[in-house]
């Protein structure tokens, strides 16, 4: 039952093989028995996940279901859930019940999925290792001494070990691909403004996107079909028609030109992992995909004025955490700045505050122009790239993260050695295109991921992409052991 | 220039962030390390390149009507307040 994709696992509900009382009961005794390892999930809602499964039913019962009717999801504690604590993995809102749902929660929730519960996540989507959790670690299934890569790891942990079929994750600057790539499951982050940011807790809003975390590329297309789209409450959010990502999964990639920007394939690059790579690139090849070497000159800047540009943002953005009107407040404030000063220290955790640090002073008078400015001209450059590398090429291939999932503790004293787990993945937000990461084999027993990034809107052609190699390989249905 | 003790301090009281004496010397440290990695856009010229202000060309912010869309639900929002009385929300009065 658990490696069954999402169309099987609607295909058995709606021919009512099997009812989403039972699916669902089934998802959340996997969660009961696995999850005191993996600690993936900071809340758990069993009584609301079997009540929407009754109402699933129902709606099975009486025809009127849509593809995704009775299906268990994972929410990232990031998205706000109405009557649910929403935490942010943060002891900031540790007290957080939500007033209302996320733009993407209510998708689900109208496309009829059932919600298991909120998974754990880095303190506000701050971390490349989801060791930055105020609810502690989660563990990577293929080996439970290695993180799950962050900030999305308990989605990518929770999926990987198949308790539960698929999940949200949000990507600031890698956090669906990084830990997708390390779980060995699929991740796609979209256009940015593809999906709503409403409801969505904000780190840095230029570059956050949600999108869906599953077992495959097929997967992850019938959730982009629920979750995308334009939302007015989401000043960001981009009014361009929806396709169906179910309908191109097939097309045939004779002709697709993809390229391999050099930048992604220097010395830096571990050899076990370019060796998987250039499988999927001798695939593609047979295919009748054509191959093309790109360069994207601007690459080395990308860590760099990303770690400026985020931390600015979510300086701005955390201003809110007051300890007045939601969330932690501290004990027995003197006046009203001992209030917010002792409220946001002992909120926060130690990365957190590294960054409100970091983006108070690239944003504060003097250095403005010298940081802030200046990494947002520069960005310009960086987009610039993709834009030229798309008038040649369709897809740009290269790896998801320097490395395969690293052991817990490795890099927590070294926060700028974390940063560089981004080094692959923060150009794409910064130029707010749509990328996927996909397992492509293993590294001494750890998932190794391949991103395919693609031009605006294209979301399509990736998921197509992905899925007709995910057709003629097996990765992707491998299971940890100890989870079966 | 390495960011000095004195500027973490107006920085952490910018932020509203109240920080530990024997912290300030990690928080310079990792500050300098990353203006360190910073630095390096220095190398490119961008003398005639406008800031990025939102990822797709051309996408300007919306407006929207000045209508109310929502209801009052302050009852609800309260819920979530450390501290209130009477309907608003309580601080440390700050006039005497």
């Amino acid at each position: 039952m658990y490696i069954k994709s999402l169309t099987e696992l609607s295909a058995d509900l709606h021919s009512k093989k099997i009812s989403s009382t039972e699916l669902t009961q089934y998802y959340l005794d996997r969660i009961q028995e696995h999850d005191k390892h993996l600690n993936s999930f900071i809340t758990i809602t069993p009584e609301k996940a079997l009540d929407s499964a009754k109402k699933a039913d129902d709606a099975i019962h009486k025809n009127q279901h849509g593809p995704l009717t009775g299906i268990p999801i994972a929410q990232k504690d990031i998205f706000c859930t109405k009557g649910t604590k929403t935490s942010c993995a943060s002891k900031m809102l540790d007290n957080f019940i939500a007033p209302y749902d996320a733009k993407v929660v209510q998708q689900c929730n109208n496309a009829g999925m059932v919600m298991l519960g909120k998974t754990n996540m880095d303190e506000f989507a701050m971390g490349a290792s989801n060791e930055t959790s105020y609810y502690g670690s989660v563990k990577n299934p293929w080996d439970l001494t290695c993180v799950p890569g962050g900030s999305s790891g308990g989605s990518a942990a929770a999926v990987a070990a198949r308790i539960t079929p698929c999940a949200t994750g949000t990507d600031t600057g890698g956090s669906i691909r990084q830990p997708a790539a390390m779980c060995g499951i699929t991740g796609i982050k979209p256009t940015y403004g593809r999906i709503s940011r409403y409801g969505m807790i904000a780190f840095a809003s230029s570059l956050d996107s949600g999108g869906p975390m599953a077992g495959s590329a097929e997967d992850c297309a019938l959730l982009m079909n629920a979750m995308a789209g334009f939302d007015e409450k989401d000043s960001t959010s981009v009014n361009v028609p929806v396709p169906d990502y179910t309908k191109n999964l097939n097309q045939d990639l004779k002709g697709l030109k993809i390229g391999l920007p050099k930048e992604y394939f220097s010395e830096g690059l571990d050899k076990n992992i370019q060796t998987l790579l250039q499988d999927a690139i001798d695939f593609y090849q047979k295919s009748g995909a054509t191959i093309h070497d790109i360069s994207l000159p601007n690459s080395t800047l990308s860590i760099p004025v990303y770690y400026i540009v985020a931390p600015a943002e979510c300086s701005s953005n955390l201003s809110r955490f007051d300890g007045v009107r939601y969330g932690y407040r501290c004990e027995n404030p003197k006046n009203l700045q001992d209030l917010y000063e002792r409220t946001r220290a002992e909120g926060f955790g130690a990365e957190v505050k590294r960054r409100i640090l970091t983006g108070t002073y690239v944003l504060s008078a003097g250095y403005y122009d010298a940081y802030y400015l200046k990494a947002q001209r520069t960005r310009h450059l960086i987009q610039a790239d993709f834009i030229k590398a798309f008038e040649t090429v369709d897809i740009i291939l290269g790896p998801t993260a320097p490395s395969t999932a690293f052991k817990l503790g490795a890099k927590t004293n070294d926060p700028v050695s974390m940063y560089l787990a981004d080094i692959y993945t923060c150009a794409i937000n910064l130029a707010g295109l749509p990328a996927i990461s996909l397992p492509v084999g293993f590294v001494s027993g750890l998932p190794v991921g391949m991103q395919l990034i693609g031009n605006y809107f294209s979301e399509d052609k990736l998921l197509n992409t992905a899925h007709k190699f995910q057709q003629q390989t097996d990765w992707h249905l491998k299971m940890p052991e100890g989870f079966k | 220039m390495a960011v000095t003790p004195e500027e973490i301090y107006r920085t952490a009281y910018l932020a509203r962030l109240k920080i530990e004496e024997d912290k300030i010397p990690e928080y310079a440290q990792n500050l300098n390390n990353l203006l360190k990695l910073a630095a390096s856009m220095n190398d490119v010229d961008t003398h005639n390149i406008d800031p990025m202000s939102h990822p797709l060309e051309g996408q300007v912010q919306r407006f929207r009507l000045d209508n109310v869309s929502e209801s009052n639900q302050r009852e609800l929002f309260l819920e979530n307040a450390p501290l209130t009385e009477g309907g608003l929300f309580l601080v440390p009065a700050v006039i005497e």
